[in-house]
C-alpha cells in the first residue's frame, strides 16, 4: 500500500474520482498548470486536461456560483478555495443558495458538488490565510461540513463527499498536508459521512477534537497517559450532521468531557457538543465540560503559537477535569 | 490621452530615455527623489529575499517591475489625499516619507510593528505621513471602501481625492464592480489605479477577463477609462495627475490601468519559473522602469555616476540598518492578542488573557513554530 501525506491523498483522491467519472470537474483559483499553491491539484491538468481541471478568474463568487449551475446540470464539482479565509466572497451562494437549493425546490433540483479549502493555522499565514470558520457553516442547513485529520481519512471522507448528493464543505488543515505519511489504499474507498472515529481508548477523560487538534490532543493524552490519566480521544471529522450518538456514547463512557478546536470560543463548534451531552446526559457527567479552543480574536501573525491550542493547554484541561 | 482601447498604453519616456516635446511636469529634486523611491524599493526587495531565504521573516512579495506604476503615482498626489495600497505598493508609502524601518518592523512583525504583528508581513498600516489604509488580505476589499473615503471628502467640502491600488485579478473581486458602480454614481474623487502586471499568481491576464484589457471596465460604469504605460514614471504621473484634478474639480473617479509586468514572483513562496515563460519575461527585462527611467534622467542631464553610487549606497545602507533594527526590535507581548478587538477590552477577553498569562506562568510558554508560509 503507497504511504502518503495528506495532502498527497487529497490528490490521490481527486484523481480517482476524475479517472471513475467524467463528470468530475476541479477548477479554482491557481489549481491548473501550478497545480494550487498547496500543490493540492498538481498533475491534474495534464492528466485530464484544461477542460477538467483549470484555472478561473479571480471570484470565490463566481466559483461557487458556476459549480451550483454545473452541479444543477448534471456535473460534479469539485472547487477549490484557495484558503478558507477568502471563502466569504461565496458565503451567500454557498449559504443562501447550495445549501437551500433541495430545500426551496421541493428536491427537483439539488446541488452535488464539493468545495474543498485548506483551513487553519501554524503556517504564520496572520489574520488572513489561518482561521477556522467551520462554525459559520456548521450553521447552516442543507450543507454538510467534513474535516479529516488522516491521509486515509483525507482521501475516503473526500471520495465519500464527491459522490454524495448534497453539497460538502471540505475543510483541509493545511498544518496537517505534510504533517506524516501514512498507508492510503489505492483506487477508490470512502469513509462515511457522520461517523466519527475512535483515534484512542481510554476510561478516565473523553477529549473530542477533529482536523489540526488531533495530533495535538495525540500528544496530550500520552503526555496524560504517564500520569495515569487515560484519555479517550475522538475525532468528529464531519460536523455536519453530527455523529450524536457516537458523542453521547463516548462522553458517557468516562463522564468527563475536554472540546478542542482552534476555531475562537465562542459559539464555536465545541458549543454545540457541550450543549448536547449536558441536554442528554448531564446526569453522566463527573466534572463541568472543559473547551479549549482559539481565543475570541482576530487571528495573530508573530504570536501565533500563544493562539493555537497546544499539547500545554490541553494536557492542563485534561488534568483539571480529570482531578474535578 | 485616449480612452478608447487597442490603443497603446499612453507613454511620455520612450526607450532611448527621450521625451520629445513633452512638457515635464516635476521639478528636477522630484525626479531625482522618484529615482531614489524606486532605487530603494529595488533594495527592499533585495533585503527581504535574504531575509526570507535565511528564515528571517516568513515572506515577502517582490516589487521588481512595477516601481514606476508606485512611484509614478504617489509622485501625482498630496500627502494630504488617501491611499488604499495592495501588499505590492511599497513605492507609494516611501515616496511620501515612509520610513523604512517602519516598514522593516512590519516584516518582522515585532513590537514596533504599527500592527503589533499581528498581520502578516507586506501587509502594511500607516497613517503618518501619509493615510496609508491597513491592508488586507483578502483581494479587492479595500475598493468600495477607498469609494467611501472619498465620499467622506466629497461631503466635507475637501478637495482631497483617495486613489485605490489592485491587481489585474481584482478586477474580479466583488468589491471592484460595486466600487466603479458606486463611484460613477456618486461621482466620488477617487481614482482606480488596477495596476495589470500579467499575473494573478499563476492566472495570466488573458485568462482573469475577455475585455479587451481592463480601462474598458470602467465604461459600463460611466467612469473613463485609461491605459498607461505602467513602466512609465512620467506617463503614470501625468494619468494620475489627470485623474486627481478630474476628481478635485468634482467631475469624478477615473480608472486607470498600468499596464506592467511583475518580473518576479507573485511571492516569497511562489516558484514562477513554472508557469511564466521565460521570451516574454525577456521582452519586459528590455523595458525595465528603472533602467527607463535613468536614460531619461540622462538626458535631461540629472544623472552621473556618483548620483547612482551615492543613492545605491543610500538605499542599500538605509535599509539595511533598518532591517538590523527591525530584527533587534522584541515581540509583541502576549497582551497585545487581546488588545485592539474592540475598544474597550470586554470581559470575557480579560478572562481569557487572564488565563493564557496564568497558564504560562504554571506550564510554561507556548513554542514557536516554525509555519513555512506555502504561497
Ligand atoms: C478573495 C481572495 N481570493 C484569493 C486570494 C489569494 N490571492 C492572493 S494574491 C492573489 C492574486 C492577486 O492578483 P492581482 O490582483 O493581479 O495582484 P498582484 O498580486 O498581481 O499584484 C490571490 C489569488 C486572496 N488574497 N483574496
Ligand atoms: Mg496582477
Amino acid at each position: 500500500m503507497p504511504t502518503l501525506t495528506l495532502i498527497q491523498a487529497v490528490n490521490d483522491g481527486l484523481k480517482v474520482a476524475m479517472r471513475q467519472d467524467e463528470s468530475v470537474l476541479v477548477f479554482g483559483e491557481d489549481v491548473g498548470p501550478k497545480g494550487g499553491v498547496f500543490l493540492a491539484t498538481e498533475g491534474l491538468t495534464a492528466e485530464f486536461g484544461k477542460e477538467r481541471c483549470f484555472d478561473t478568474p479571480l471570484s470565490e463568487d463566481g466559483i461557487v456560483g458556476t459549480a451550483i449551475g454545473m452541479a444543477a446540470n448534471g456535473l460534479r464539482p469539485v472547487c477549490e478555495i484557495q484558503f478558507q479565509d477568502f471563502i466569504f466572497p461565496a458565503f451567500d451562494q454557498i449559504v443562501s443558495e447550495a445549501a437551500k437549493l433541495r430545500y426551496r425546490s421541493g428536491g427537483q433540483y439539488t446541488a452535488p458538488m464539493v468545495i474543498r479549502t485548506p483551513y487553519g493555522g501554524g503556517i504564520r499565514g496572520g489574520l488572513y490565510h489561518s482561521q477556522s470558520g467551520e462554525a459559520y457553516f456548521t450553521h447552516t442547513a442543507g450543507l454538510k461540513v467534513v474535516i479529516p485529520s488522516t491521509p486515509y481519512d483525507a482521501k475516503g471522507l473526500l471520495l465519500a463527499s464527491i459522490a454524495d448528493p448534497d453539497p460538502v464543505l471540505f475543510m483541509e488543515p493545511k498544518a496537517l498536508y505534510r504533517h506524516l505519511k501514512a498507508d492510503v489504499p489505492e483506487g477508490h474507498y470512502t469513509v462515511d459521512l457522520s461517523t466519527l472515529r475512535q483515534v484512542r481508548e481510554g476510561d478516565d477523560v473523553t477529549v473530542f477534537c477533529y482536523g489540526s487538534m488531533v495530533p495535538v490532543v495525540e500528544k496530550a493524552a500520552n503526555k496524560a497517559a504517564e500520569q495515569g490519566i487515560h484519555c479517550q480521544v475522538v475525532d468528529l471529522r464531519t460536523l455536519l450532521p453530527l455523529d450524536e450518538q457516537g458523542v453521547l456514547e463516548a462522553a458517557r463512557k468516562t463522564g468527563r468531557v475536554v472540546v478542542v478546536h482552534e476555531a475562537p470560543r465562542f459559539c464555536g463548534y465545541g458549543a454545540e457538543i457541550s450543549a448536547i451531552i449536558a441536554e442528554n446526559i448531564i446526569e453522566y457527567m463527573e466534572a463541568p465540560i472543559r473547551r479549549v479552543t482559539g481565543f475570541d480574536t482576530p487571528f495573530p501573525n508573530t504570536l501565533e503559537h500563544h493562539y493555537l491550542p497546544d499539547e500545554r493547554r490541553v494536557l492542563d484541561a485534561i488534568e483539571e477535569v480529570a482531578k474535578y | 490621452m485616449q480612452t478608447t482601447q487597442s490603443t497603446e498604453p499612453f507613454r511620455v519616456i520612450s526607450g532611448d530615455g527621450s521625451v520629445g516635446n513633452h512638457q515635464v511636469a516635476l521639478t528636477d529634486e522630484q525626479l531625482v527623489h522618484c529615482y531614489r523611491t524606486m532605487l530603494t524599493v529595488r533594495a527592499f526587495d533585495d533585503v527581504c529575499m535574504k531575509l526570507q531565504r535565511s528564515g528571517r521573516i516568513g515572506f515577502s512579495v517582490p516589487n521588481k517591475g512595477v516601481e514606476a506604476c508606485q512611484v509614478g503615482a504617489a509622485s501625482a498626489l498630496r500627502q494630504t489625499d488617501f491611499f488604499f495600497p495592495s501588499y505590492r505598493d511599497f513605492g507609494m508609502a516611501l515616496y511620501h516619507g515612509v520610513q523604512p524601518v517602519e516598514m522593516m518592523h512590519n516584516m518582522f512583525g515585532n513590537a514596533k510593528d504599527s500592527a503589533l504583528g499581528r498581520q502578516m508581513p507586506v501587509h502594511f498600516s500607516f497613517v503618518e505621513p501619509i493615510k496609508f489604509f491597513s491592508i488586507s488580505s483578502p483581494i479587492g476589499t479595500h475598493l468600495p471602501q477607498a469609494v467611501g473615503a472619498a465620499r467622506a471628502f466629497q461631503m466635507r467640502g475637501e478637495d482631497h481625492v483617495a486613489l485605490v491600488s489592485f491587481g489585474d485579478g481584482g478586477t474580479s473581486s466583488l468589491g471592484f464592480h460595486s466600487a466603479l458602480n458606486f463611484a460613477g454614481v456618486w461621482k466620488a474623487p477617487v481614482i482606480f489605479l488596477c495596476q495589470n502586471n500579467g499575473w494573478a499568481i499563476s492566472c495570466p491576464a488573458e485568462e482573469q477577463t475577455a475585455s479587451d484589457g481592463f480601462a474598458i471596465k470602467g465604461q459600463a460604469y460611466g467612469v473613463p477609462g485609461i491605459k498607461v504605460d505602467g513602466n512609465d514614471v512620467l506617463a503614470m504621473h501625468q494619468a494620475v495627475s489627470e485623474a486627481a484634478e478630474r476628481a478635485r474639480r468634482g467631475e469624478g473617479p477615473t480608472l486607470i490601468e498600468a499596464v506592467t509586468y511583475r518580473m518576479g514572483g507573485h511571492s516569497t513562496s511562489d516558484d514562477p519559473s513554472k508557469y511564466v515563460p521565460k521570451e516574454i519575461l525577456d521582452q519586459w527585462a528590455e523595458k525595465d522602469p528603472v533602467q527607463r527611467f535613468q536614460s531619461f534622467l540622462k538626458q535631461k542631464g540629472l544623472w552621473s555616476e556618483s548620483l547612482e553610487a551615492d543613492l545605491t549606497r543610500e538605499a542599500t545602507e538605509g535599509i539595511s540598518a533598518a532591517a538590523k533594527e527591525a530584527e533587534a526590535t522584541g515581540a509583541p507581548g502576549l497582551e497585545t492578542i487581546f488588545s485592539d478587538v474592540y475598544a474597550e477590552l470586554p470581559a470575557h477577553l480579560r478572562a481569557q488573557g487572564e488565563a493564557a498569562f496564568d497558564l504560562a506562568r504554571r506550564k510554561g510558554s507556548a513554542d514557536a513554530g516554525d509555519g513555512a508560509f506555502p504561497l
